[in-house]
């Protein structure tokens, strides 16, 4: 739970950096162990940031939409403008037309859901971004996967299926390479890299921050005195990555919330492109 | 001096190379677009997104299968 002990094994023969796994706290409740139960769930930290994420982001908008005034407050004012932002830039601007009010909460859950789970990375003491676990970004990306799919049966049967897989306007003698194209790239490659695209700039940016904090670790603990006046160069290094992994992940925010939109989008007009 | 580790992330990040390329050519063309009609930005920025996830489609493939063909 603690950032502070870091995991680097700094053994005798020189700098060992971290791995994944120094990553993954299994052991915070181990109920699969303690219980027997067969599949081992293993209540890691990234669950309890999960639990804390929906904790977090229920009270303050529970907050921020009690009591509603004409003028808003400060709070008032921030949860409105938070909701606006997604539902204008990302639910109109991208869905557009008369329905997209339907799924603007969709929207509007993932972006927060995201949003709080990534910058838990950037909180000390907490230091973990959760999406840093494929576990999570795999069941976010499968929900949007069955959603947008489901939008576009429910919007045209079964001929959803070969609106989204057969272009328009291609001659006949091309569609047996399009048609496996748009199969593999609509249906497996876009939910798959809709996941990972998350987990890895989440794992990438944690690992970075991680690798900088044991090598500054490692460098004080050799008792040179160069190696000790080097480690400061590494800990601006660390800082200048540490705002760039901030910028991203809210740029990730954004771009998961935004490529759900698009595909929403695409399973609604299917019959238009 | 030893080195340790896998090969396969000097793989990844040969192949990241087209991806990196692949994004910034659609990033450059969003922002040409955009800068010379301002209100077509709306339009752009699906069509933006939709290429930036279709290009870095390839690298995350990339580092997928960097960690999953065993060293």
């Amino acid at each position: 739970m603690i950032a502070l002990a870091l995991p680097a094994a700094t053994t005798e023969e020189g700098f060992v950096a971290p791995t994944i796994e120094d990553t993954h706290y299994r052991d915070i409740l181990p109920w699969g162990d303690a219980y027997g139960v067969w599949f081992d769930p293993g209540f890691g930290k990234q669950m309890l940031m999960v639990i804390l994420s929906v904790v977090l982001i229920a009270a303050f908008f529970l907050v921020a939409s009690r009591r509603h005034q004409l003028v808003p407050g400060k709070v008032q004012f921030l949860g409105e403008s938070a909701y606006g932002f997604v539902r204008n830039s990302i639910g109109k601007d991208i869905i557009g037309g008369r329905d997209f009010m339907r799924y603007v909460p969709w929207l509007f859950t993932a972006f927060f859901f995201v949003l709080v789970n990534n910058i838990f990375g950037a909180i000390p003491f907490l230091q973990l971004p959760s999406f840093s676990h494929p576990g999570s970004a795999y069941a976010i990306a499968a929900i949007f996967y069955l959603l947008w799919v489901g939008i576009g049966v429910q919007k045209h049967g079964l001929r959803y299926f070969k609106l989204a897989v057969v272009p328009s306007g291609v001659p006949w003698y091309i569609l047996p390479i399009v048609v496996p194209i748009e199969i593999i790239s609509n249906f497996i490659v876009r939910p798959v890299t809709h996941s990972l695209r998350l987990f890895a700039t989440m794992l990438a940016g944690h690992l970075i921050v991680t690798l900088a904090g044991s090598a500054i670790e490692y460098m004080v603990m050799t008792g040179n005195i160069l190696l000790q006046g080097t480690s400061v160069l590494v800990l601006l290094g660390a800082i200048a990555m540490y705002m760039l992994e901030v910028l991203i992940m809210i740029l990730q925010a954004y771009v998961f919330t935004l490529l759900a939109a698009i595909y929403i989008e695409g399973a609604l007009h299917a019959d238009a492109h | 001096m030893e080195v340790q580790g896998s090969l396969n992330l000097v793989g990844y990040g040969l192949s990241a190379i087209g991806g990196g390329i692949g994004v910034g050519l659609v990033f450059a063309a969003y922002i040409n677009g955009v800068a010379r009609q301002p209100e077509a930005q709306r339009v752009l920025q699906p069509i933006a997104f939709l290429g930036l996830a279709l290009t870095e489609a390839l690298a995350i493939l990339g580092l997928v299968f960097a960690f999953v063909i065993g060293a």
